[in-house]
């Protein structure tokens, strides 16, 4: 299985440097349940990976793990020393702090070593309020915001740690098509602007067809990755666009096959690498 | 391009964003007091019925009309004043060396696993424990004192309290936690930034607590423990009984009613002020 993965590492090779890398992680809770297989996968500086994966392929632990909010039972993850940010499919405000103080506690934590002003802090927290396109509802608390809003803010509070990489688990999943649209147009500004390396979740697969540079593929229980499908299309991408629409088909094709391997009777599970 | 984009954000944040407003101040007061008005009307319809009813003789039962009247008389006592004035001062410390051992106690039971184990169920124990009989003993240790009551205010409110901040920490919704820990928040940065502000409304909810087991601890000592030339509520209710005066018996009966429900209301706008910044406040509807 790790064969052609590699493969595929190796042709890509275009001297860009990996902001993180995984090298054969493995994930296993408890005794039996291994939820991550010899995972190697890296994101290059500036680059925007999507991973697709139906549900069960441990996508969420993928990035716990990158993110430090969990070790790997097996294998090596670099991240290089770089600041990792993460955005979870809720915007996980602090509901006792303003939209602002939100942001402001971000950039206290992360700029501790270069001690700013209270009133620096307000002032880049407007900053970063006015890129998500927020200006002026610092002053709000988050349950005064609707979905959307408050995963904006969650993004500016992700963007005010700085960080080189930016970890995405489902950001988008709760929010109704308009929005996340306009969010996928925001979010590729961001990205650019920002030069961030981004690893994003999500199940949706013209959502990462959209926005990534590469779409990885995972497979479920135990998750590997069984793909890594290059994606050339000019930006910017529409959702609703032809060419975005044939190539999701594709991976959705892709996905199915291996949904479907789960459904075959129990004499496949030797492929499936779970050792008994 | 852009501006396009930012206009077609503005508008749909315009249409999400609720326009609930808040009532005026006139009406929400009015809303809230007129049930409290007519429930007690009613109680004191019934309380003269059960009075006109002649179960038992006026000078034992006395009407409202008697007892408010008793009651008009002593708000224009200094001694009322004074007894009150005594009471509250017990009151007030004892809550606030409850609050203070609850605090402690709480936050090293929540952080320290070893010592949840060995006083988690400890705690629980002690808060279903009647106060008054913690007496006998406060009483021996401390003979006929002001510390005996206190001993037993404390006693009384402190689990309450320890356990309100033991739960709101146990309660602190998990992807805030890894909200902090991404933040960079690690150990006493988490817990100042993330677990005790997180922890508020459970913990508010144990001062309010612990404050009614505080208060009927101190109404407890107070009739038990008599000191000398001192007077208070708890002593003016003992010595209304010994006099068989009715009506200041039920009269301070009323002013310890009053004084309870007066801090508890006081502890509920504090819990509704949160929940409304919280943005807990929204019902269906």
């Amino acid at each position: 299985m790790t064969a052609p993965v590699q493969e595929l590492r190796s042709s890509r090779a275009d001297g860009r440097e990996p902001a993180v890398r995984l090298d054969a992680v493995s994930k296993v809770y408890g005794r039996e349940l291994l939820a991550l297989d010899r995972v190697t996968l890296s994101v290059d500086r500036g680059e925007f990976v999507c991973l697709l994966g139906a549900s069960g392929c441990g996508k969420s632990t993928l990035l716990n793990l990158v993110a430090g909010l969990d070790r790997p039972t097996a294998g090596e993850i670099d991240t290089r020393g770089g600041r990792i940010a993460m955005m979870f499919q809720e915007p996980a405000l602090f509901p006792w702090l303003t939209v602002s103080a939100n942001i402001e506690l971000a950039l206290r934590v992360t700029s501790s070593a270069k001690s700013t002003t209270k009133k620096e802090r307000r002032e880049r927290a407007a900053e970063l309020l006015d890129i998500v396109h927020l200006a002026g509802f610092g002053a709000k608390r988050p349950h005064e915001l609707s979905g959307g809003m408050r995963q904006r803010v969650a993004l500016a509070r992700a963007l005010a740690q700085d960080a080189d990489v930016l970890l995405m688990d489902e950001p988008f999943g709760a929010l109704d098509a308009m929005t996340r649209d306009l969010l996928h147009d925001e979010l590729e500004r961001i990205w650019r602007e920002r030069e961030l390396s981004v690893l994003f979740v999500t199940h949706n697969v013209r959502e990462a067809v959209r926005l990534g540079d590469r779409v990885v593929l995972l497979s479920s229980r135990p998750g590997t990755v069984i793909e890594d499908f290059p994606i050339t299309l000019p930006r910017p991408r529409r959702t609703d666009s032809g060419d975005v629409a044939e190539l999701a088909s594709t991976i959705t094709g892709r996905l199915r096959e291996e949904v479907l391997r789960h459904a075959k009777p129990a004499q496949q599970s030797a492929g499936t690498g779970i050792e008994k | 391009m852009t501006v396009d984009i930012s206009q077609q954000i503005a508008g749909l944040d315009a249409l999400e964003l609720s326009n609930r407003e808040r009532r005026g101040l006139a009406a929400r007061i009015w809303s809230r007091t007129w049930p409290m008005v007519s429930a007690i009307l009613m109680v004191l319809v019934i309380w003269e019925l059960v009075v006109l009813s002649g179960w038992r003789p006026e000078y034992v039962f006395p009407g409202p009309i008697t007892v408010l009247g008793d009651l008009g008389n002593r708000l224009g006592n200094p001694e009322f004043y004074a007894a009150v004035a005594v009471t509250m001062r017990r009151a007030i410390t004892g809550f606030a060396v409850a609050v203070l051992v609850g605090l402690v106690v709480g936050a090293a039971v929540s952080r320290v696993r070893p010592l949840r184990a060995a006083f988690g169920s400890l705690i629980t124990g002690l808060q279903t424990m009647p106060s008054i009989a913690w007496f006998p003993l406060a009483i021996l240790l401390f003979k006929l004192s002001e510390s005996a009551i206190l001993f037993v205010v404390v006693l009384g409110a402190a689990p309450s309290i320890a356990n309100g901040l033991i739960a709101g920490v146990d309660y602190t919704p998990p992807i805030l936690l890894r909200a902090g820990h991404i933040l960079g928040l690690r150990r006493l940065a988490l817990y100042r930034h993330v677990i005790l502000p997180a922890s508020l409304p459970s913990f508010l909810s144990g001062l309010k607590q612990g404050w009614a087991f505080a208060w009927r601890s101190l109404m407890a000592g107070e009739l038990l423990v008599i000191i000398a030339n001192q007077t208070s509520i708890g002593e003016q209710l003992d010595n209304a009984r010994e006099l068989s005066d009715a009506p200041g018996l039920l009269a301070t009966m009323i002013v310890i009613l009053v004084i309870g429900i007066v801090v508890d209301m006081c502890f509920g706008a504090a819990d509704n002020a949160l929940r409304r910044r919280w943005g807990l406040d929204q019902r269906v509807g």
